[in-house]
């Protein structure tokens, strides 16, 4: 069975990003780009099964500007055989990239996909649900655990009281959460490796899927800032506060 | 053209935050209908004709509905979706895993975490992990969208919106529900609390938290933490406040032991009031917090929790 996965490249989780001053989004000219964390940890699931013999092959996927190659290469250091790049300049939504993957699995036939939860820039969370209702597919969302076998999965999913487990039909489309694994650092060998690894590029167009943005971004501003307040010295000035000056407890 | 919101629910009653959703969708339109699906949902569809707001309940029944897959509540609400100009949910694990897979099937875009509604076509939400507001507008026929529940505030009183009962859409075979490990609680839940106690790496280990939440009973209050707190086992999952945990905005929140990653503060910098404990002052915790104490946790808590009991 062939994993596909999807890497995004986005800012650095460890820049802190500069809205810009015109408003009309954030600055990403000379910033650290990286690839996203959850999607890091959705290459890890994919190469600890292929580890485990239950994936032939792993394709890293991703879609956008020229240097996404960049986000494939490290996909392909981490252990992906191979990478497909759909090249556009175009701003890409979640509904465009899940066309756009669902195009690719057409072509591939993989027995899973596996996405990040959500992107670290617009924290959507919508491209691996959108895949799986596309396909008709199953989904598995906000994976804590993946057990794959006999034509089905088992997945524990983080939800708002805890933990649920569910069983799916696969092919199916499965998004990590944090807590799925640890992904592994690129060794040197492997990312000298990697240089020599193929990567098709194709363009949305070839795909025959129309990207057009479907949400007009009309601005980009800073949050409302919270002011710093007060540092007491000692807990019986603290409860005075509470319950006197902000009155909360 | 009247607004559809998707409720979820435990079988009893719907979640507190469809009132919040309801307070949204308000803000789109004013004919709001709340669609309860479920296998014996009777007493949810009454619980949700109670909230002010609603004029009228659809309640589906399927046993295919009991437990909230994707798979098979999606093509129910595609199939109503037509009729209605937006599909509202609250964005919690269930409203996250649902809208995108409707919004995909009717060939719309999502907007998602709206926290402001500018007009029925327009939305703020957070991006990059709050540090960033995006004012977005949406040019599809129906609008799906997630709400944050702590940005819109549910309408008080009570409501008798009629409840009219309609078909369900059977089960997509795809997936099945195998068992759940929710964590059991006496304390209020998370979004919903009026004090929120959250713990941090400061704790150093789990055994420690029990700490926390003898604080947290003295006050009536939620227990949290930061991911830092969840990744190195001291708690479960479910505690995680932050962008990709809960979002919570209580009258009162006690940071305990948390540094205030930029992560964490996404999840928690809308609340009211905002206490932080911390032994290094420099903690970017302190720059949200209104009152901040340098020190030693494991002495200041006690003490704390010694000094709120005495009124």
């Amino acid at each position: 069975m062939k994993v596909l996965v999807a890497v995004k490249r986005v800012i650095d989780y460890n820049v802190k990003i500069r809205v810009k001053a015109d408003n009309t989004g954030v600055e990403t000219a000379n910033v650290k780009m990286s690839m996203n964390p959850f999607d890091e940890i959705a290459v890890e699931e994919a190469l600890r099964m292929k580890e485990k013999g239950l994936a032939t092959e792993v394709i890293a996927f991703s879609a956008g500007p020229a240097q996404c190659q960049e986000t494939i290469r490290t996909a392909l250091a981490m252990g992906a055989d191979r990478g497909i790049l759909v090249q556009t300049d175009a701003e890409l939504q979640p509904l465009a990239v899940a066309k756009l993957l669902k195009a690719v699995v057409d072509k591939e036939q993989p027995g899973l996909v596996i996405v990040g939860k959500q992107a670290i820039d617009d924290d959507s969370n919508q491209t691996g649900q959108m895949l799986a209702a596309l396909l008709g597919w199953s989904q598995g969302t906000f994976a804590n655990k993946l057990h794959v076998a006999d034509g089905s999965a088992e997945v524990k999913r983080e939800v708002d009281g805890g933990l649920e487990n569910i069983k799916i039909k696969l092919p199916a489309v499965i998004t990590t959460d944090l807590r799925l694994n640890e992904p592994r650092y690129a060794s040197l060998p492997n990312i000298m490796k990697a240089k020599k690894k193929p990567i098709e590029v194709l363009a949305p167009d070839a795909l025959g899927v129309d990207v057009a943005p479907r949400l007009k971004t009309l601005k980009v501003e800073e949050p409302p800032k919270r002011k710093a307040g007060i540092k007491v010295k000692t807990v019986a000035e603290l409860v005075d506060k509470l319950r006197n000056e902000a009155g909360v407890i | 053209m009247a607004i559809l919101v998707v409720a979820a629910h435990d079988g009893k009653t719907v979640r507190a935050n469809v009132a919040n959703a309801v307070a949204a969708a308000s803000q789109m339109g004013s004919d709001v209908h709340v669609l309860v699906a479920g296998s014996n949902a009777g007493d949810a569809a009454k619980s949700a004709a109670a909230i002010p707001g609603v004029a009228k309940v659809l309640q589906a029944e399927d046993a295919a509905y009991g437990n909230w897959l994707a798979e098979d509540i999606a093509p129910l609400v595609v199939k109503l979706a037509p009729n209605y100009s937006h599909v509202v949910m609250a964005a919690d694990s269930v409203g996250k895993n649902i809208a995108p897979r409707v919004a995909a099937l009717l060939d719309v875009a999502q907007v998602s975490e709206a926290i402001q509604v500018v007009s029925p076509d327009t939305f703020v939400r957070p991006i990059y992990a709050g540090n960033a507001m995006a004012t977005v507008q949406s040019s599809d026929k129906i609008k799906v969208v997630t709400i944050r529940p702590t940005n819109f505030k549910a309408v008080a009183g009570s409501g008798s919106a009629a409840i009219e009962q309609i078909g369900g859409t059977g089960g997509s075979g795809l997936s099945s529900f195998v068992g759940a490990e929710l964590s059991k609680s006496e304390r209020p839940e998370l979004t919903s609390a009026k004090i929120v106690v959250s713990g941090g790496r400061g704790l150093a280990s789990g055994e420690n938290f029990k700490m926390l939440e003898t604080l947290a009973d003295k006050l009536g209050a939620g227990l949290g933490a930061s991911r830092a707190a969840v990744d190195a086992g001291y708690v479960p999952n479910d505690y995680q406040v932050g962008q990709t945990g809960k979002v919570v905005a209580p009258d009162l929140y006690i940071a305990i032991g948390i540094s205030g990653a930029i992560q964490h503060l996404a999840g928690m910098k809308d609340s009211k009031t905002i206490v932080a404990i911390n032994k290094d002052e420099e903690a970017p915790i302190f720059q949200v917090a209104d009152y901040g104490i340098v020190g030693d946790l494991f002495q200041i808590v006690p003490e704390l929790t010694a000094a709120v009991e005495k009124k």
